[in-house]
């Protein structure tokens, strides 16, 4: 984008020549099995990445939601499973402990986390309040010497392998009493549950926690009881720009490999690309890719400027998700359909990203859910029902 | 017009659909996870006269039309695509067997296949030939009473285990009118195995390259004539197109009960999804557009069966119903939100199976490519 800047171009470099390096070589293996990363975790660490948002005073690099964006869609060309287990790590946990913790709190957790000796992760959703995320029923019941956690939360990214969570439950009987407690693997009565087998993102492993008469010491609630959702929708809305990165990544990936099939691969006497129905698909995954690449970028600027908050921040973000995510899995069934039976195969990578892509019409808010925020925002809440 | 399914439609629909849940619905999960596929069921297929519906009785089919065919491959595909292939599959060796073969060619190959006794592939593309089919390569010279044949080819479905495969080759000049058909039977010395592809989906039914490195076969084992291979095996994909767009709605039917059923059960903000608009548009529009595919399967079997030319109809119930395929089992994924996204539920798979009919028996790209000719040629015709 035009308004990179140096550092920005550098991070650009970097983050790519890391996913080549580090990612790249495992990812079919890992999307097999599926496996998890954990050794690119403490590499994005050395380079500064798992604290990208967060202040240079508390360990981090400093940067914003445009790079944060930026290295979701490198990352996210090579690897996108490894991206979406970053992106709960660094954008859902550590970005969520450095804006809101108490400074004991980031004394205690960020080191290790920042470092990548950690992995960690966010817990919302739960088995009947997934699109209707206040209907949740983890509750935490204050205690003399803490706060007694019970329920249980699923789709947790990073779920079975983490050691650290960002866990809201409820303190009061209001839909909005929602506090959050940083639940570190270890406590007793947490437990992690059963891990997801899924279409894509295989390697980035997703699951169940559990909270069994858990007891958090009350110096590990976050903020104040009851006060939770404002940053709670806050993260959403960074979550949402910057898992576009992560959809902006597959497509980018497809077309790429899309583009260099209808080079080589001849048919008729003639490279497949001199086929219109070849260019078509090609050219209107470019241009809806572009798009969606201006559409995602600009809503990170104005986030790090400061031009978008609250309502204006919240369809902003869902814009550039709901885009983003249907053009990815539009791109990568394209592609597949470009490359025909190859594609169809595991020896090219368009399948994966295929699969991967769906999943960014479903996680961090569906397509509906955000149709629905836009909608809130465009006729307002008396018009517009559900959450 | 007739809307009305058939006393003997609506039977085999009925016996497969017992079929299916009864034997393959327990192990499917797993063995796509495995890439296994049961030689077996296709002898149990068989025992019910599943394998042979569209071929006469005198060489052990049915001696029905597509129009009861596509009923049972529908049927087969709700509950699993691979089988729905299998059982196509060995079909279209029946079907062109019976079409191109001679009396003792028929006689010989097709009533194993029509039991379920035997399996059948068909084997055209090759690595440089996919689309472009008149430009494979994999040769036939005759020596004798023999042919020798030289070649790779891709893309066999069952190729490993089929025990009767149409091959097409080169027998002379280049392009389409140098090209024949032969049957090669299983274990012919210099016919091997190379890989089996690793696959998105469909992983039940196997993908396969074989090799044939100096594979002497019988100078009698040519279909037809010399030169007329690749009429063969347009024929072939025509009417193979037909059984993928069955395959297509089988699917579709799965994905949208599927569907339906989580958007009645899941409540969110106090009420069935099913209640938000967007999610029951995305259910209307499914039921539409397979409703749309199903008569559009209909009328090309239809044709088919009362001979009159269906290839047009064909291709275009391919291209809709395999492309609605996609779309109704990329929404089904989407309506059941996290839970679609992973495999305790089977519409994933659903939509990594839809992905594959888009593109076997001639991509859509080609089916579009057939239509446009066809419409372009007609209006010629008409002007003259």
């Amino acid at each position: 984008m035009w308004f990179f800047s140096d550092e920005h171009l550098m991070l650009k470099d970097t983050v790519r020549q890391f996913a080549l390096a580090e990612l790249a070589p495992h990812i079919e293996k890992l999307d097999h099995e599926e496996g998890f990363n954990r050794a690119a975790f403490p590499k994005m660490g050395a380079l500064g990445l798992l604290g990208i948002t967060v202040a240079e005073a508390d360990g981090g690099t400093g940067l914003g939601a445009v790079a944060a964006t930026i290295a979701m869609e490198e990352m996210g060309a090579v690897d996108a499973s490894t991206t979406l287990s970053y992106l709960a790590h660094s954008i859902l946990c550590v970005n969520q402990i450095a804006a809101n913790a108490s400074p004991e709190i980031k004394n205690k957790y960020l080191p290790k986390l920042l470092s990548g000796e950690h992995v960690g992760g966010m817990g919302m959703s739960e088995p009947d309040a997934g699109s209707d995320a206040l209907g949740m029923k983890t509750k935490a019941i204050k205690k003399e010497n803490g706060y007694l956690l019970n329920g249980s939360k699923t789709w947790i990214t990073n779920g079975p392998v983490g050691e650290v969570f960002y866990i809201y439950a409820k303190t009061g009987d209001k839909k909005t009493d929602v506090s959050t407690f940083i639940v570190e693997r270890g406590m007793e009565g947490f437990s992690t549950g059963k891990k997801f087998s899924k279409m894509g993102m295989r390697a980035s492993p997703t699951g169940e926690l559990v909270f069994a008469n858990c007891l958090i010491p009350a110096g590990n609630r976050v903020g104040e009881e009851n006060g939770s959702v404002k940053m709670m929708m806050r993260n959403l809305d960074i979550e949402r720009i910057t898992i576009a990165g992560i959809s902006l990544g597959c497509a980018r990936a497809c077309i790429e490999v899309a583009t260099q099939y209808a080079k080589d691969r001849k048919q008729f006497g003639k490279p497949i690309g001199s086929f219109q129905q070849i260019q078509e698909r090609l050219t209107e995954a470019s241009a809806w890719y572009e798009a969606c690449r201006a559409l995602t970028y600009n809503a990170a600027k104005m986030w790090d400027l400061g031009l978008i908050t609250d309502k204006q921040a919240s369809m902003m973000a869902a814009k550039a998700k709901l885009q983003s995510a249907q053009m990815a899995t539009q791109v990568g069934l394209d592609a597949i359909q470009i490359l025909g039976g190859y594609g169809y195969t595991r020896e090219f990578p368009v399948e994966r990203c295929m699969r991967d892509a769906k999943l960014m019409e479903i996680g961090a808010g569906t397509n509906e859910i955000l149709r629905t925020i836009i909608a809130k925002g465009m006729l307002g809440s008396d018009i517009v029902s559900g959450q | 017009m007739n809307f009305e399914e058939s006393p003997i439609q609506s039977e085999l629909r009925n016996l497969t659909r017992k079929f299916a849940q009864k034997e393959l619905l327990p192990i499917i999960e797993a063995d796509e996870r495995d890439a296994r596929f049961r030689p077996e069921m296709v002898q149990k297929l068989g025992e019910l006269g599943l394998t042979g519906i569209p071929v006469p009785e005198a060489y052990g089919g049915a001696g029905l039309g597509y129009q009861e065919y596509i009923c049972a491959l529908e049927e087969l595909a709700s509950v699993n695509t691979g089988y729905a292939i299998s059982v196509a599959v060995t079909g279209l060796a029946q079907v062109i067997l019976n079409l191109f073969g001679n009396e003792e060619q028929k006689n010989r190959y097709i009533p194993p296949l029509a039991s379920g006794k035997a399996i059948g592939a068909f084997s055209l593309s090759e690595a440089s030939s996919g689309s472009d089919a008149a430009s494979l390569i994999t040769s036939a010279k005759k020596t004798g009473d023999h042919y020798v044949i030289n070649g790779t080819k891709l893309w066999t479905t069952q190729g490993d285990i089929a025990d009767t495969i149409l091959l097409m080759a080169r027998t002379g000049q280049a392009g389409p009118q140098g090209i024949s058909s032969f049957i090669i039977e299983k274990n012919t010395p210099g016919l091997t195995l190379g890989k089996i592809e690793k696959k998105m989906g469909c992983a039940t039914s196997h993908t396969c390259e074989l090799i044939f490195n100096q594979c002497k076969i019988p100078a009698k084992n040519l279909i037809g004539s010399e030169g007329n291979g690749f009429k063969v095996a347009m024929t072939a994909l025509d009417s193979g197109r037909i059984t993928i767009a069955a395959g297509a709605i089988g699917i579709g039917k799965a994905a949208l009960e599927a569907s339906l059923r989580h958007a009645r059960e899941r409540e969110q903000f106090g009420k069935p999804i099913g209640e938000f608009q967007g999610v029951s548009f995305m259910l209307a529009d499914m039921a539409t557009e397979l409703s749309a595919a199903e008569l559009m399967v209909q009328r090309a079997a239809w044709l088919k069966d009362n001979d009159q030319p269906y290839s047009q109809a064909a291709a275009m119930a391919k291209l809709y119903a395999t492309d609605a395929a996609m779309r109704i089992t990329t929404n089904a994924v989407q309506v059941l939100g996290g839970s679609g996204y992973t495999q305790d539920f089977p519409v994933e798979r659903y939509m990594r199976e839809a992905k594959v009919l888009q593109i076997v028996e001639g991509t859509n790209q080609i089916q579009r490519m057939i239509i446009g000719r066809a419409l372009l040629a007609e209006m010629e015709r008409k002007s003259l």
